[in-house]
């Protein structure tokens, strides 16, 4: 067992710092929230630098190790992360990596890489949250194009993105995971409709996405048709190794903040809660600990990311809704006013229970992939 | 960095899992229970011959010359199978109490918030004993005594050993939820297949598996801040993991006859072990404040 860096790492590790120290000044004012072509433009600089300096595509070529030295930088460092990015960066680009033609590679990855084009996911249905697999977005058929009708929900960036990775239905008859196909949607397509969905939290960081009669080329497709469910498995376990370490660092910092108010508030004299941070403290630091593992078990593996992410989300979403309420804490009456820090991070730390996969299915996962326990209702 | 376990700490720990399979196995654990307050001298003195007690003292002391993290992984399993005595006082003891090393000497110790484990069954007791109370211990396999005075100065590495037991009385616990409720059936299927004794299952995996990697980071780095996390984190792996168990137990955990309560009252009793939990939560409170004015 050993925590530190080898020396190429060291070495990656030291390069990287001198570069950010260098790169970080020159960028450009943070747009503001609200400003999604701000923000689309002020996402892609950041990919195009990257890419200028050689890291554009750390999430795809590094070992597990080297990705996690660089998340653990970059947002030490405060540099922005993946962002608009983030769709076709972690899941649309390493698919198409692992499942498309040699045509398809060519003309989707390099944009993705340079910060030219932006995409998003049509996963998600009203009727197909949980049960991603009962999804009932259709496509049928019709000379050199599919035909595209449904609804989907929880896509994030889908104003202003230029592709969408879609998963569609094109048999309707088979069993409900062989009858999917996955499809690279253009969304300047005729008939696609996008509606911003506004959250508890006031913003809209997601849409929903209406499709009537949308045409896609069938040379769109990636993978063969009625395979998209185990193209897509490929997708959605990319990134849980390493997807959570930049937020695991920030939540160390905020809760050095926490304390740092707690003392200049007073409320640091309550032993209740000085021993909460104090827990919280160990929480994260273990938390951190367990990535580290995860990274060192998926760098053994060759790479591959393995089920030990489930087990981490589920205790990363509760810990870090623990941290925000903790805040609250801190605050006091204040955590009731939306301008003051902490109180937008505690209403958006709601949903990660919820995303990718509820805490609920999580430990259906574990408890039947793990260990073993019998599949049933 | 490369954490996870090598192939020779992965050797230590089956050759140890071995040993206490082959020496402290379940009839061992439940003849241990029928007579309280006898401790098995002859396994001892084979823990020792085995190096259990001199793992991490110099080859050139006749020790086995290891670090922190292989003696983390030896206490695991040994809180894994609930193996009774003074493990941690002997082991802290090696090398400068004669015959600790060789497991010839039981030597106990004061401990930092003023408990005594097994003070009649040892030779040698570290600290000053005197005036200490018997209580009737809820651990049927924990004699102990009570000082009605002060504590004593904490020792990191103690704190660390007994988050290395629990530890493995968490993941005993994980096995035995997860056994019983494969075998158990109830409405005609296994318990298992119920969403709510699963959910139960896999939360004490999670807390397992958030544990072992606070505790073997703790065993590497040996920071004080390290070890008090991962301190709180195995307490509550073993505390609430032996609760768990014992409620996917439904009657059955209630019983003597079990197993379960073992692992619930050990935990209970390790939890008290250095004064508490409490100056660990402390510890990292003020750890948070020095970080952040660095």
């Amino acid at each position: 067992m050993d925590l530190a860096d080898s020396p190429e790492d060291a070495e990656f590790r030291a390069r990287l710092r001198e570069w950010l120290g260098k790169a970080l000044p020159a960028l450009p004012p943070k747009p503001s929230p609200d400003d999604w072509p701000g923000r689309r433009a002020y996402d892609l600089g950041w990919q195009r630098t990257l890419y200028d300096a050689g890291y554009a595509d750390v999430h795809w070529q590094a070992s597990p190790g080297v990705r996690l030295i660089f998340l653990e930088e970059t947002e030490r460092a405060g540099a922005p992360y993946v962002g608009a990015g983030f769709v076709g960066l972690l899941h649309a680009g390493p698919t198409i990596a692992a499942e498309g033609t040699a045509g398809q590679r060519a003309r989707w990855l390099p944009p993705i890489l340079r910060g030219e084009e932006v995409w998003c996911q049509g996963f998600s249905e009203p009727g197909a949250g949980s049960d991603l697999a009962a999804l009932r977005t259709r496509a049928w058929r019709d000379g050199d194009d599919y035909v595209v009708s449904g609804s989907k929900i929880w896509t994030s960036h889908a104003e202003v993105a230029d592709w969408c990775e879609l998963l569609v239905r094109t048999d309707p008859e088979a069993p409900k995971h062989r009858g999917i196909t996955w499809l690279a949607m253009p969304m300047d397509a005729p008939g696609i409709t996008v509606r911003p969905l506004r959250t508890l939290a006031g913003s809209a960081e997601f849409a929903e996405v209406f499709l009537d009669e949308v045409r896609v080329p069938v040379g769109h497709r990636v993978g063969e048709e009625n395979d998209g469910w185990r193209v897509t498995m490929v997708t959605l376990s990319f990134e849980r190794g390493t997807a959570f370490v930049g937020e695991v660092v920030a939540c160390r910092r905020v809760l050095g903040e926490l304390a740092v108010e707690a003392r200049r508030n007073g409320r640091w004299d309550d032993p209740a809660l000085r021993r909460r941070l104090g827990g919280l403290n160990a929480e994260f630091r273990a938390l951190w600990r367990l990535t580290q593992w995860n990274v060192s078990e998926a760098e053994a593996a060759g790479g591959l990311p393995g089920i030990g992410g489930s087990v981490f989300k589920l205790r990363y979403s509760q810990a870090r809704q623990d941290l925000y309420d903790t805040a609250a804490d801190v605050l006091g009456d204040a955590s009731l006013d939306t301008d003051r820090p902490w109180v937008h991070d505690r209403l958006s730390s709601l949903s990660y229970t919820i995303a990718a996969g509820t805490s609920q299915i999580q430990r259906n996962i574990v408890a039947e992939r793990i260990l073993g326990l019998p599949k049933g209702r | 960095m490369r954490f996870r376990l090598t192939e020779d700490q992965r050797a230590l720990r089956d050759g140890v899992r071995a040993l206490l399979a082959r020496r402290f196995d379940r009839a061992a654990l439940r003849a241990a229970v029928d007579r309280p307050g006898r401790l098995d001298r002859a396994l001892w003195r084979e823990l020792g011959a085995a190096g259990f007690f001199a793992l991490r003292l110099s080859e050139a002391d006749g020790g086995v010359g290891l670090g922190l993290p292989e003696t983390v992984l030896a206490f695991e399993e040994a809180g894994r199978v609930l193996l009774p005595g003074p493990l941690v006082a002997t082991h802290l003891a090696a090398g400068r109490v004669p015959g600790a090393a060789e497991g010839e000497t039981v030597v106990t110790a004061v401990d930092g918030g003023g408990l005594v484990e097994w003070l009649t069954a040892a030779d040698v007791v570290c600290g000053a004993a005197d005036g200490a109370v018997p209580l009737r211990s809820v651990d049927p396999l924990t004699p102990l005594h009570r000082l009605p005075g002060g504590s004593a100065a904490v020792d990191p590495v103690a704190v660390l050993l007994t988050a290395a037991e629990q530890l493995g009385t968490a993941t005993r616990a994980c096995e035995l939820a997860v056994q019983h409720a494969r075998a158990r059936e109830q409405f005609g299927q296994p318990i298992g297949a119920f969403q709510a004794v699963k959910h139960l299952c896999a939360e004490l995996l999670v807390r397992v598996e958030v544990a072992r990697a606070a505790v073997y980071a703790a065993a590497v780095t040996a920071d004080p801040a390290d070890i008090a996390a991962a301190r709180l984190l195995a307490d509550e792996a073993a505390v609430r993991g032996a609760r768990d168990c014992l409620q996917v137990h439904g009657g059955m955990g209630f019983t003597w006859e079990a197993d379960v309560h073992l692992l619930l009252k050990r935990a209970w009793l390790r939890t008290r072990r250095a004064g508490g939990g409490t100056e660990s939560e402390e510890l990292l409170a003020a750890d948070l404040l020095s970080r952040a004015a660095r």
